[in-house]
């Protein structure tokens, strides 16, 4: 899924700064699934910046509404009757829900509530790590399942380097080294030779480096199916 | 044996300390109390196992939001106590209202009110 | 023996069986050339290539082209290094082309310390390739091709090192590791600073065992300890580092002031010892910030004069 952390109050206080009547927009996708941007933590936010707004005497008026996902227009859509009753909305989905909001309301202003982060899943409750670089070419089968492009600090495809130290990775002592992870496992399946080649050079045009990216489905685009 | 606790605690029973979230302290707050602890049952003697104890975390939390506002995080606390220990409740009650009345009102206003 | 790849003194020296000697030069920060050239005259003479360092620890400094380029100018031998984090394909053709034009000749590939370490961590890190796959583009442009495939009219022949550390995690693996980067075309090795040499030897013997070392030249890298503080920093503080216990306690039983004595002392016994270790064709010196030692240390160390190729 994607992973978010929410920005600070002090931050999300200043874009609101001049409004008296905001609306704060949750999403039950992704970031309700990591706790930053659901219906509780839409309240939470409220609440928080309401509490601020008293104690500067300044009141600010809330409303909240939490959409299906904030990354397809119908559910975008629901929000087209009242969505200029605010001086500014607030987005708590990924980076991709203000946009969603900003494309389909010109009239209105949209600000993120969120730092969208990575691609990544719970290790434990509370905990989330980065699993995928969304590259747009998998080459994890090489790796046993594993990404050296996403969770190698310096995206090597022949690891580790010589900064690898007790299964950590040298950036910091909480970050795993994947390629000790992938040696360790090739070599506990017998299979470190697949290691022994130098592979061809990384075609990032299907990556971010390759401009905005766009993805068709023709079957559905034409047969409604 | 009749304990007496001061007025100013407004009490809200809920079935766990569990059962209280960080909206519910927070909204509080919001709604003008000067202060609000949650006083749940000693820790390892909780009948639904952990709710004293996520209680707490919430409770934490509350008070690093409270922080980040700029609000004493003392307004909020919490409590562990068994519901044997009737005097120990009033003492947590005086306790709590002493370290808000030190404070003073509470900053956020409710100017509707 | 087989004919020459690039020509450069270093490669004349490996490849007429010398036991090679290569020293180390970090650029300053700043533009300060004056300074760059004084640190040089040490190493002129006593070496047969200089390594030129690339943002060293993710510090940025003079460009590692142009401080090479200057030591070219002053008729001595540069090892150009280049490390992946800093540049994009375009920039690493195009400086490799660069680099062969002003005098370069010898290469060493490299993935780069992160930039957490340096002192721009804020920066965007490239790693478009990496450090295996640098070695076989500048192998590739030296058979004069570009990666794309089309051709170079005149191909930049550079003597192709890399580096290895066998102190880091998996140690099973750095061997393997090695026999992949001479197989992706590495010429020479130079390997991380050795200071645990049982285990140094261990790797050697693998090393050996695999005939890796009459593929590829492979020198021992050395660095000299001017105390016991800077072991034990370097123990505690620069990743991949594996400083053992003993020679921290050797350098604390000496007396302060006698601490760089006993340190060179080390480095010379290392280097005696690397001389008669099958399968290490020369030691590379890197004097952190201590170049005013290296004609000193190469004396000692019955490496001179330098073999004139």
């Amino acid at each position: 899924m994607i992973v978010a952390d929410r920005k600070s109050l002090e931050e999300i206080l200043e874009m609101v700064a001049d409004c008296k009547k905001i609306l704060i927009v949750g999403c039950k996708g992704c970031v309700t699934v990591c706790n930053v941007g659901g219906i509780k933590e839409v309240e939470i936010l409220s609440s928080s910046l309401e509490i601020a707004r008293k104690k500067a005497g300044n009141d600010i008026e809330i409303e909240m509404k939490t959409l299906e996902r904030q990354c397809d227009n119908e559910y975008i859509e629901q929000l087209s009757e009242t969505v200029n009753d605010y001086d500014a909305v607030v987005s708590m989905a990924c980076g991709v829900g203000p946009q969603f909001l900003s494309e389909m309301y010109r009239d209105q202003k949209f600000f993120p509530a969120l730092n969208t982060t990575f691609f990544g899943g719970a290790t434990e409750h509370g905990v989330w790590e980065e699993r995928c670089a969304g590259c747009g070419t998998c080459i994890i089968h090489k790796y046993d399942g594993l990404c050296p492009i996403a969770r190698c600090a310096k995206s090597l495809l022949h690891g580790p380097c010589g900064g690898s130290s007790n299964s950590v990775c040298e950036i910091s002592k909480d970050t795993e080294c994947v390629w000790d992870l992938i040696v360790r496992k090739k070599m506990e399946q017998g299979r470190l030779e697949d290691l022994f080649i130098v592979n061809d050079f990384k075609d990032w045009r299907s990556a971010r480096d390759g401009g905005p990216r766009r993805s068709i489905r023709e079957e559905l685009v034409q047969g409604n199916i | 044996m009749r304990l007496s606790y001061p007025a100013d605690v407004k009490i809200i029973q809920v079935p766990c300390t569990g059962r209280v979230d960080i909206i519910h302290l927070l909204n509080a707050i919001k709604d003008g109390a000067d202060g609000v602890y949650v006083a749940g049952c000693l820790e390892g003697e909780c009948h639904y196992i952990s709710g004293n104890l996520k209680a707490r975390k919430k409770v934490e939390y509350v008070k690093k939001t409270l922080e980040e506002i700029g609000i004493e995080p003392e307004r909020v606390a919490m409590y562990n106590l068994s519901s044997a220990q009737g005097a120990r409740f009033a003492e947590i009650a005086s306790e709590m209202v002493e370290i808000v009345r030190k404070l003073g009102p509470t900053p956020v206003i409710n100017s509707a009110a | 023996m087989s004919e020459l790849k690039s020509g450069s003194n270093l490669e004349k020296v490996l490849n007429a069986g010398y036991f090679a000697f290569t020293g180390e030069c970090g650029p300053p920060k700043g533009a300060n050339v004056e300074h760059l050239t004084e640190k040089f005259k040490f190493l002129k003479g006593n070496v047969d290539a200089v390594n030129i360092t690339d943002n060293q620890t993710a510090v940025v400094r003079m460009s590692s082209l142009a401080a090479s380029a200057l030591l070219v100018q002053e008729g001595m031998e540069a090892n150009f290094q280049m490390v992946c984090r800093d540049r994009n394909r375009l920039a690493m053709m195009a400086d490799i082309l660069g680099a062969h034009a002003l005098g370069i000749r010898n290469m060493l590939c490299l993935s780069g310390d992160h930039q957490t370490f340096g002192n721009h961590p804020e920066a965007k890190n490239v790693h478009d390739i990496d450090s295996m796959q640098l070695i076989r583009l500048v192998k590739t442009m030296r058979e004069g091709k570009f990666m794309n495939g089309d051709d170079i009219d005149v191909p930049p022949k550079m003597f192709i090192g890399a580096a290895c550390n066998p102190f880091a995690d998996p140690y099973e693996y750095r061997v393997y590791r090695l026999a992949n980067k001479i197989e992706a075309g590495a010429d020479f090795i130079q390997t991380q600073c050795i200071f645990n040499m049982e285990k140094f030897r261990d790797f050697m013997k693998k090393v050996v065992d695999m005939g890796l070392h009459e593929k590829c030249y492979i020198l021992a890298g050395v660095t000299p300890m001017k105390n016991a503080g800077m072991a034990n920093f370097m123990s505690k503080f620069v990743p991949g580092m594996d400083i053992p216990d003993d020679l921290i306690k050797r350098l604390k039983s000496v007396d302060k002031r006698d601490q760089s004595e006993e340190g060179i002392k080390f480095a010379l016994e290392q280097i005696e010892e690397f001389k008669e270790m099958e399968g290490v064709a020369g030691v590379h010196l890197m004097a952190i910030e201590w170049e005013h030692k290296v004609p000193e240390i190469a004396e000692r160390a019955k490496v001179l004069p330098r073999p004139q190729m």
